[in-house]
């Protein structure tokens, strides 16, 4: 029997849940998770990933030894090196220094212009609050961005158009407490999986009725009421045909419409014509699934909708995030516990990310970068000259992927992301890339991105560093360091610490932003000085269990649910809303709807959990096929094929099973040698710039096995 | 129906709610009972029958975990007919289980004073590894058929459903439906049947191969495939003796 060292109380990597870990090391070696049965948020519950997937941090592949890379790259001529022969190891002097000169040349021969970074939703708030700050102090560019923007940015813009915030109104765990819950576009099995284990037993053991809305027959539908199977891309048709019920039975909270709403009568104006019988026509769904749903939603005492990235990864995310909106502001299933509007977070520190300003369009805190009061705010916090902070909008992650070029961005920072594998059509992603002057990349693993970069600046995994995660309930959880960082690498904050320095000292300026932190508290301490949700979030508060935000003062307890007396732009607004049809819908040449997104054993890029020996659970990238589409396409289950889009082709196994609906593939997007991303369509929602992750159309046809690209890693699967 | 009951334990006084467990009571005003198969966060079954207890009235001793309290009851919990029983149970468990990694059964032995030699005879269950995924292995000389592995896998946690007893009597093992390998059930590795084990009968496989002397790097060197060479697939207990 092990005896540990140590036991490390932490926040797990993973998702958005935010699951409270124990580390049990031997020998600087973790070699059991545990979980606190009497945890706040998971229960003494655990998925394989908080459970088994933390060894990427001993892979041996990881790179912890800072890298130049031995060939200039020229714009438009560069390559991806994966081969450690390409790189020479440098240390973190000269690493720094390379990078700090390349990054200030480019900056003082073309403005702020040229610069964008990538801040990264896996690291802590303290690593992207800083990120955000060394370019927008010192490179006076609002080009900061992360993957928010290809997961829930749709989420957040209808939000703050509707409410005036963008996070989860209430507790995941208050599940258990809703009468009646709509689930849409999250399998929450997978890819929340705690967050699943409270659904089920809130049908099991508290009666409550689950409503899923999704056009997979994912495995919440085994305890679901209803089950209403969509064709993708059709909520707006189908929640505002529930709208249209909920309006003609009289159905609504006239009380809550007239105390806490705005715009009623336009948008009930605007939801006539949406039927049930014109929903039916558009989303598939028989007219009395839609009615029934309706009025259980509408009769529940207490009613809450969940919703993950099939409502937002739509050129129209915003409207269908919208349409979800109107649901509740027309019930009144918010403001109260057991309610709510919940766009369940995919990462373990998207909203943190969010909420510390890795974002163009927003300072920490949400506050808007064109609001002069706001910039003038973070001048006096960053010892920044009056007037010198941009004032203009920065790009988006899309946007800047697609300003890389001759007079557009030149020099691109990556921390922890992976766009050559999330970005949408990804042969285009690869173009642009090729065209870019200078890459820094902060990571663990030589990636399809990091492949591509100048410089890898060798950070460490969560498990070596102190911080912070805001998980998708808002509550900021401490990370601790459990082990020392491995071979020479560094915490992320430390790294641009250092490197803020060295930039700051060759752009000469008079006064510094300020980058001598001794620990990270002190990095969240200076956020919540200015951001006032953050005001009351100390670490010493937080050293047993997280502080739900907001939280106003050093006294405030916290934040369970939002909105129980007002919204924060006053009342809540209903929008009328028109159905649209997706961007590129199914014809003769590509008769079959692609929808993508993840499965329980990997994450994301693939980056950690393609480097764990969880990838032995699912090593291959599988195409779910309804039984009656294969057949009709002669493809039988476990049968190579080739899929193509008008974007790219790829070849992969068939997953024959009726998860997929007849007439809609599905293909997770992990694995590199079979990229689901090089079919997506790169169509995003004008408003808020996500793009068409959901639906493409394509065509499947069988392909010889040898043509599949790893025939040896495959896995017989026994679950659903 | 009463809202509050009043008992005595071991002759104390005690208050609680009406459908309190005599283990829950008896926490209440610090008598402390043994446990082995029973977890706060499962569901109580009463199975491996340390908890017994005496009480007033009643035949047969009866298991704290699950047995409730009524208005009157009187409970004694150290009993020498208790003690003697808990002896045997720690006895039987000892001569047919590998105890090794259960510190506190080993620590009930020594408070009992139970002769883990008693049974000279027992024939020890002795399955071998079961090594058939990434994850975790299944060392079920090590299980004492507690249940809380098949209780947080059905409906105390996971709904997930893919593992069961198998077997009847001695031959009583937890497996998997039609004794397919974990990766081909409805498993999904959660291992909250390892976080509940008491035994150490599941375990991290990389903890496992700690234990058995590999170094960290030796651990984190194996490639895909030599993760599966050391797989290996158990033949059950039952199926061996007919084999024979």
């Amino acid at each position: 029997m092990i005896q540990s060292n140590r036991i490390v109380s932490t926040t797990c990597p993973f998702c958005g849940v935010g699951c409270n870990l124990e580390l049990h090391i031997k020998e600087n070696f973790i070699y059991r998770v545990t979980t606190p049965f009497d945890g706040v948020v998971n229960k003494g519950n655990l998925c394989v990933k908080g459970r088994f997937g933390y060894d990427f941090i001993y892979n041996p592949k990881r790179i912890t030894t800072p890298m130049i890379r031995k060939e200039l790259q020229e714009p438009g001529k560069r390559k991806q090196a994966f081969d450690l022969s390409e790189w020479r190891q440098v240390s973190w002097d000269e690493a720094l220094d390379y990078t700090a000169d390349r990054l200030v040349a480019i900056y003082q021969r073309d403005g702020y212009h040229a610069m964008a970074v990538y801040c990264c939703a896996k690291a802590t708030n303290e690593d992207n609050y800083l990120l955000q700050k060394m370019f927008r102090s010192l490179f006076r560019t609002n080009n900061v961005d992360h993957c928010t923007r290809l997961c829930h940015a749709a989420s957040v813009v209808a939000l703050q158009m509707a409410v005036g915030s963008s996070a989860m109104s209430n507790t995941a765990a208050e599940v258990v407490d809703n009468d009646v819950f709509i689930v849409t576009g999250t399998n929450t099995t997978e890819n929340h999986p705690i967050i699943a284990l409270q659904m089920k037993a809130a049908v099991k053991k508290h009666g409550a009725k689950m409503i899923v809305v999704d056009p997979r027959r994912i495995e919440l539908v085994d305890y679901a009421a209803l089950w209403l199977a969509e064709k993708p891309g059709t909520d707006v048709a189908l929640f505002s045909a529930m709208a249209h019920v909920i309006l003609k039975e009289k159905l609504y909270n006239q009380k809550f419409i007239d105390e806490r709403t705005e715009n009623f009568e336009e948008f009930a104006k605007s939801m006539e014509k949406f039927t049930p019988e014109y929903a039916e026509s558009i989303s598939g769904v028989d007219r009395n699934l839609i009615i029934q749903a309706a009025r259980m939603y509408a009769a529940a005492k207490n009613a809450a909708i969940y919703w993950a990235l099939g409502i937002p990864e739509h050129i129209n995310g915003t409207a269908n995030a919208l349409s979800l909106i109107n649901l509740a502001l027309l019930t009144g299933h918010i403001g109260r516990h057991g309610t709510g509007l919940n766009p369940l977070r995919g990462q373990n520190n998207v909203q943190g990310a969010s909420d510390s300003g890795a974002m163009p369009w927003h300072y920490p805190g949400y506050m808007s970068v064109t609001e002069e009061e706001n910039a003038k705010k973070w001048e006096q916090a960053w010892n920044i000259e009056p007037g010198g902070l941009n004032r203009q909008r920065g790009l988006t992650t899309t946007e800047i992927m697609g300003a890389i070029g001759a007079n557009g961005v030149r020099a691109l920072y990556v921390m922890g992301e992976n766009p050559m594998m999330s970005e949408p059509n990804l042969n285009h992603t690869r173009h642009q890339m090729e065209q870019l002057e200078f890459l820094v990349a902060q990571d663990l693993f030589l990636n399809e991105t990091t492949s591509f970069a100048d410089v890898f600046l060798p950070a460490t995994s969560w498990a070596e560093k102190d911080g912070t995660f805001t998980n998708t309930d808002r509550r900021v959880q401490r990370v601790r360091q459990a082990i020392p960082p491995l071979g020479q690498s560094r915490p992320d904050w430390q790294i641009i610490c250092d490197l803020a320095k060295r930039i700051e000292k060759r752009l000469g300026r008079p006064r510094s932003a300020y980058w001598d932190y001794e620990h990270p508290s002190e990095i969240l301490t200076e956020m919540g000085s200015v951001v006032k949700e953050y005001a009351g979030v100390k670490y010493p508060r937080i050293e047993k269990i997280g502080l739900q935000t907001p939280v106003w003062d050093d006294q405030h307890p916290g934040t369970p649910f939002l909105f129980s007396e007002s919204f924060p732009r006053g009342r809540g607004k209903f929008h009328p809303l028109v159905y649209n049809p997706s961007a590129e819908m199914p014809d003769e040449d590509y008769p079959l709807i692609l929808t993508t997104g993840r499965v329980l054993e990997h994450w994301h890029g693939g980056t950690l959990t393609r480097h764990s020996w969880m990838d032995d659970l699912y090593p291959e990238a599988l195409i779910e096929i309804n039984p009656r589409d294969a057949a009709h396409l002669g493809v039988n289950d476990r049968d190579a094929v080739r899929v193509s889009s008008r974007r790219g082709t790829i070849v992969l196994r068939a997953k024959v099973t009726p998860k997929a609906n007849p007439g809609v593939v599905f293909i997770p997007f992990f694995y590199g040698e079979a990229a689901a991303n090089l079919l997506t369509n790169d169509a995003v929602d004008p408003q808020a710039k996500i793009p068409e992750y959901k639906v493409s159309a394509v065509r499947v046809s069988l392909a010889r096995p040898e043509e599949l690209p790893n025939p040896e890693a495959t896995q017989v699967r026994g679950r659903y | 129906m009463a809202d509050k009951i009043t008992l005595t334990i071991d002759n104390q006084p005690v208050t609680v709610a009406p459908g309190t467990t005599i283990l829950k009571a008896a926490e209440q005003i610090g008598v402390k009972i043994p446990t082995i198969c029973y977890h706060d966060y499962c569901t109580a079954n009463g199975l491996c029958r340390i908890c017994v207890v005496e009480v007033e009235g009643s035949r047969t001793l009866v298991p704290a975990c699950i047995g409730k309290v009524s208005e009157g009851m009187k409970v004694q919990t150290h009993t020498e007919r208790v003690e003697t029983s808990r002896r045997t149970i720690l006895e039987m468990l000892a001569s047919s289980v590998d105890l090794s990694e259960a510190p506190d059964i080993q620590e009930y032995i020594v408070e009992y004073h139970a002769d883990t030699a008693r049974f000279p005879e027992a024939e020890e269950r002795q399955p071998s590894v079961i090594d058939d995924n990434p994850m975790f292995i299944r060392d079920y000389a090590k299980c004492i058929l507690c249940w809380r592995c098949v209780q947080v896998c059905a409906d105390d946690a996971q709904y997930t459903y893919a593992i069961n007893f198998t077997g009847r009597g001695y031959e009583t093992q937890i497996g998997t439906f039609f004794n397919k390998s974990l990766p081909e059930t409805t498993c999904v590795f959660c291992g909250q049947c390892v976080g509940v084990c008491p035994t150490g009968a599941l375990k991290p496989k990389r903890e496992w191969l700690l234990q058995n002397g590999f170094s960290q790097n030796e651990i984190m060197e194996l490639t895909r495939s030599q993760r599966k060479q050391h797989t290996r697939r158990e033949v059950p207990v039952a199926n061996k003796v007919e084999q024979e």
